[in-house]
């Protein structure tokens, strides 16, 4: 029961991603193509709704539903690591007009091509998982 | 009821969407969980026993499974809005990536915006070889980079920045080195072959 909140939370990022157009392989384009404002001006409201709300949250130190205090894990400091990584999936980004989010929303559209995306996305991940000693984190 | 859904099914204002985005964000850290899709793709990978031949993949993905429930909402909420929410109009793309699509023998969106007026027929419809390739390179390239660089949009651009994570910002610069590089070096003679 405790994951009915997760599932309907998702219903609303679905519904938010396909209205935002932020899962159009058209809107990703023009965006890299500096050719719309549209994308910008989503993720900037986003980080900047995000930062004034997550400052608050760690101000009065909020719990969540299970009586936690929600608390945020900062990430390990590298340059190459998120440099290429950022790298590489920024390619994938713009070839395919998707990142991870919209794939799964693009999925219950109904587009059936999409899933040779997500299946070649685990595969992707698995490929980093099996070299991930070889590389420089 | 009607004119609710008549509202929430125009296309949405940027700042609108900004907004909501930044909601799905907190709910997910009320509800215990946090915002970041990519990490879904490595639990698959544990689900499918990839943890026998690479060490990355062993880790209690039953503590992701929320994460997985989630997305399996995402593909929910895309079915339904596609359904039940879908505008009259095409997803209203500048002229000048309209004009520069067509000179690359890109269709542009002409019909309703949700289902297949939000992705190329060229690419997503066409089940061609090229198209197939593209479509697996395109994929390999997210699920290496999104782990490699410890995220994706969701986890670093918007959970991250709001943090004023100083990696996510590398992140996104790298995000966008990528994507530009595609943008302008790339795709458009890539496009041509479709």
């Amino acid at each position: 029961m405790k994951y009915i909140k997760f599932f309907l939370i998702g219903i609303i990022f679905g519904i938010v991603m396909t209205k935002s157009e932020a899962v159009s392989w058209f809107r990703i384009y023009e965006m890299f193509r500096f050719e719309s404002f549209h994308m910008y001006g989503i993720i900037g409201t986003a980080v900047v709704v995000g930062i004034i709300g997550t400052a608050i949250i760690k101000k009065v130190h909020l719990k969540d539903v299970t009586g936690k205090v929600i608390s945020f894990n900062p990430k390990n400091m590298s340059v190459p690591r998120y440099l290429i990584g950022g790298i590489i999936f920024g390619l994938g980004w713009a070839m395919t007009g998707a990142c991870p989010g919209p794939l799964f929303t693009l999925a219950g559209h109904g587009i059936a091509a999409i899933w040779v995306v997500i299946i070649s996305s685990v595969v992707g991940t698995y490929l980093y998982g099996y070299f991930r000693d070889k590389l420089p984190h | 009821m009607n004119q609710l859904i008549d509202l929430i099914s125009q296309p949405w204002h940027w700042s609108i969407s900004g907004f909501m985005i930044a909601m799905i964000m907190f709910l997910l850290l009320w509800a215990g969980g946090e915002f970041g899709v990519s990490a879904n793709l490595r639990t698959m990978c544990s689900i499918g026993g990839a943890g026998k031949s690479a060490d990355f993949f062993n880790f209690n993905w039953k503590s992701q499974i929320w994460n997985l429930v989630f997305i399996a909402g995402a593909i929910a909420g895309g079915f339904i809005a596609s359904q039940y929410l879908a505008s009259d109009d095409p997803v209203q793309v500048s002229q000048s990536t309209v004009q520069f699509l067509e000179s690359k023998g890109i269709h542009p969106p002409e019909t309703m915006a949700e289902g297949a007026g939000f992705v190329p027929n060229e690419i997503y419809n066409s089940w061609t070889w090229s198209s197939f390739i593209f479509l697996i390179v395109g994929g390999l390239l997210i699920g290496f980079g999104t782990r490699y660089g410890g995220g994706c949009t969701s986890g670093h651009a918007i959970s991250g920045l709001s943090n004023l994570q100083l990696p996510s910002l590398i992140a996104v610069i790298g995000f966008f080195i990528g994507g530009l590089a595609m943008a302008w070096g790339i795709l458009p003679s890539l496009l041509t072959l479709f």
